[in-house]
């Protein structure tokens, strides 16, 4: 039982990842209505950066500001650069530009930073295992900073003029043109902070897995699968469904399928999801006419 | 995505020429595709037979992507289950390669048709990241340790590459190097032919009207389940025979050699070749081959930055690829409008 506890445990820690991973894929779905296959790259070099910064001699907190700041530009960068001129492109265009994209980022983080596996600093260091010696303080300051970003992010498309614009233009964007909104901007702006959340969720892992430029593949399919599961326009059922593939992850791993074949698990919870409910746990429905 | 563009009314002004021009380019096409057997030492011709197999392989990519819209990023899960189809019935059951070839068509066409059938309810975007998946996956299933005893786990297996028939070496000296170059052209020639008989007809049509309008393909009494699944059928089939050839020609198969890379790599290859092109498919297979290979005396890293520049060049500048350049530019030198 206890082992039990301990892989449930662990689950729920990795599963943060996965939860942040795929609330930024559902920010841009929020956004776009697309999937960035390119996301967990992004991730990763937003995650070289804040090591630089940290070797810099900033203090870890002013590095992670610093950090999402980047990010954030970056983001918004790809898409006014990239995506906009394919804008109303068929979709095999734009699976082809995120493709370029994975490569290209993926790459240059490589060539940049250089192929080595480096250790990352966590911010949670010290306190030792908590809760009983299930998790330990990183893993648990990763869910609470996991699940501070969705209740901002909550906050911010709920509660906030810019948030309500941001769902206008994405849910309609000709009515949204019509009242004034500036799409373009709030294209530009999801990207952005799709791209923070993104190096949030990078700077949790990197202490977990080790920073390399490879670091996030895996994690991007167990993101997918979240954020599928728990319904792909739905931030909180993302965030959920991020949990729930953790756990679901980790069970299988230890008592079904053997640590090999955890990849096939994100496969089967992907493929299960959008055969059986393609709305996912939470999602909502949708219905088209012909 | 336009759909192929026709001439008909030079094929029936002038039938003879269009004969006569046909031949001409028959004849230098064949010549082309032979003369590196003389040409080219073995290290090089085998580089060429592996561009050769990953023509092939994109050819198969570009039926269920090109021709039907179906985005698929996970095909070289096809090219290794032919590539160990092969490896497996040539190692541990002392097949000949010839007899395994059918096995692996059939089995990588069935594998295709039941994949198909869940991709029937995937619009796009949704297919494009279950074949990821899949592509990332492939690796690891490969070396589980359930299919060890077969597949060889990590170390993969070793087999020997097709000896030159007796009847051929009477004649001819042939080293095994050109005999499998020869072997992959004409398989590959064969299934250039069946996939171009399949795009031109009646079929193709089909699939080219569901892939540009579902819902008027299926007013006007297409089966658009029955299209789709058997274009993921064939499709895949093309892209195992083209993995049964590798594993043949490497002679050697083990998990690593089909990370998602491949499934990447093909698609990139379909983008620059020229999406829904059957000659686009073999300049797809040389950029795949030769680019990365020019592009590593670089940096280890430079493949993929190249590769993701290039694609997303093409995507903006050539939608169409090279195919759709060699099209406009014989269009331009032939003084038609293109």
């Amino acid at each position: 039982m206890d082992a039990f506890l301990l892989q449930l445990a662990a689950g729920i820690a990795t599963g943060g990842i996965y939860a942040s991973v795929a609330l930024a894929i559902v920010m841009i779905y929020q956004a776009t209505h697309h999937v960035n296959f390119a996301q967990g790259e992004m991730a990763t070099l937003s995650t070289f950066i804040a090591l630089t910064f940290i070797q810099a001699g900033f203090p870890y907190w002013v590095a992670f500001g610093a950090t999402l700041a980047v990010s954030f530009v970056m983001g918004a960068l790809v898409e006014r650069l990239i995506m906009r001129p394919v804008q109303h492109a068929p979709i095999l265009t734009h699976v082809g530009v995120y493709i370029g994209m994975l490569l290209i980022i993926g790459n240059l983080t490589g060539w940049v930073f250089g192929y080595t596996t480096k250790v990352f600093p966590s911010p949670f260091e010290g306190g030792g295992p908590m809760l009983g010696g299930l998790l330990s303080a990183h893993q648990l300051g990763s869910v609470g900073v996991t699940l501070g970003v969705l209740v901002l992010v909550y906050l911010f498309f709920t509660k906030t003029s810019l948030g309500l614009a941001m769902r206008a233009a994405a849910y309609n964007p000709r009515s949204a043109r019509l009242v004034g909104i500036r799409v373009d901007v709030m294209l530009a702006l999801g990207w952005g902070l799709a791209a923070a959340i993104g190096s949030v969720a990078g700077m949790m892992v990197a202490p977990i897995v080790f920073l390399d430029p490879n670091m996030m593949l895996g994690i991007l399919l167990y993101a997918f699968a979240g954020a599928l599961l728990g319904g792909i326009d739905n931030p909180p059922g993302a965030v959920a469904g991020g949990f729930l593939v953790g756990v679901l992850e980790n069970l299988a791993g230890a008592y079904i399928v053997g640590t090999e074949l955890k990849l096939s698990v994100a496969l089967v919870i992907i493929i299960g999801v959008l055969v059986l409910k393609p709305s996912g746990l939470f999602g909502r429905v949708v219905f088209s006419r012909v | 995505m336009s759909a192929i563009q026709e001439t008909p009314g030079l094929a029936a002004a002038a039938p003879r020429a269009s004969v006569a021009r046909r031949g001409a380019w028959l004849a230098l096409g064949l010549a082309v595709a032979l003369a590196p057997l003389w040409l080219l030492e073995s290290f090089h011709l085998f580089q060429l037979t592996m561009a050769v197999i990953m023509s092939l392989a994109v050819l198969g990519l570009n039926i269920v992507t090109g021709y039907n819209g179906q985005i698929s990023l996970g095909h070289g899960a096809f090219f290794a289950i032919g590539a160990y189809v092969t490896a497996i019935l040539m190692a541990q059951a002392d097949w000949s390669f010839y007899a395994t070839l059918p096995f692996a068509a059939a089995i990588c066409g069935m594998v295709g048709y039941a994949v198909g059938l869940p991709a029937l309810r995937l619009g796009g975007l949704y297919l494009a990241l279950v074949t990821f998946s899949l592509a990332v996956a492939v690796p690891q299933l490969l070396k589980h340790r359930a299919l060890e005893g077969w597949t060889g786990g990590v170390q993969g297996l070793f087999l020997m590459k097709p000896e030159p028939p007796a009847w051929l070496t009477a004649r001819v000296a042939i080293t095994p190097d050109q005999f499998m170059y020869l072997l992959a052209l004409v398989v590959a020639a064969l299934c250039y032919l069946l996939a171009w008989n399949l795009i031109r007809g009646r079929i193709g049509r089909a699939l080219m009207a569901t892939r540009d309008h579902p819902t008027a393909a299926e007013a006007m009494g297409m089966d658009i389940a029955a299209l789709k699944t058997r274009a993921f059928a064939v499709s895949a089939m093309i892209t195992g025979v083209a993995g049964a050839l590798s594993a043949a020609a490497v002679e050697f198969v083990a998990p690593d050699s089909f990370t998602f890379l491949l499934s990447i790599s093909l698609f990139v290859g379909m983008v620059v070749g020229g999406v829904a092109s059957i000659l686009g498919s073999v300049f797809g297979g040389l950029f795949v081959l030769f680019v990365p290979n020019i592009a590593e005396s670089i940096s280890r890293a430079a493949p993929g930055v190249i590769y993701g520049i290039i694609l997303i060049v093409f995507l903006f500048v050539l939608p169409d690829g090279v195919a759709g350049l060699v099209r406009r530019v014989l269009a331009r030198l032939g003084g038609r409008a293109p």
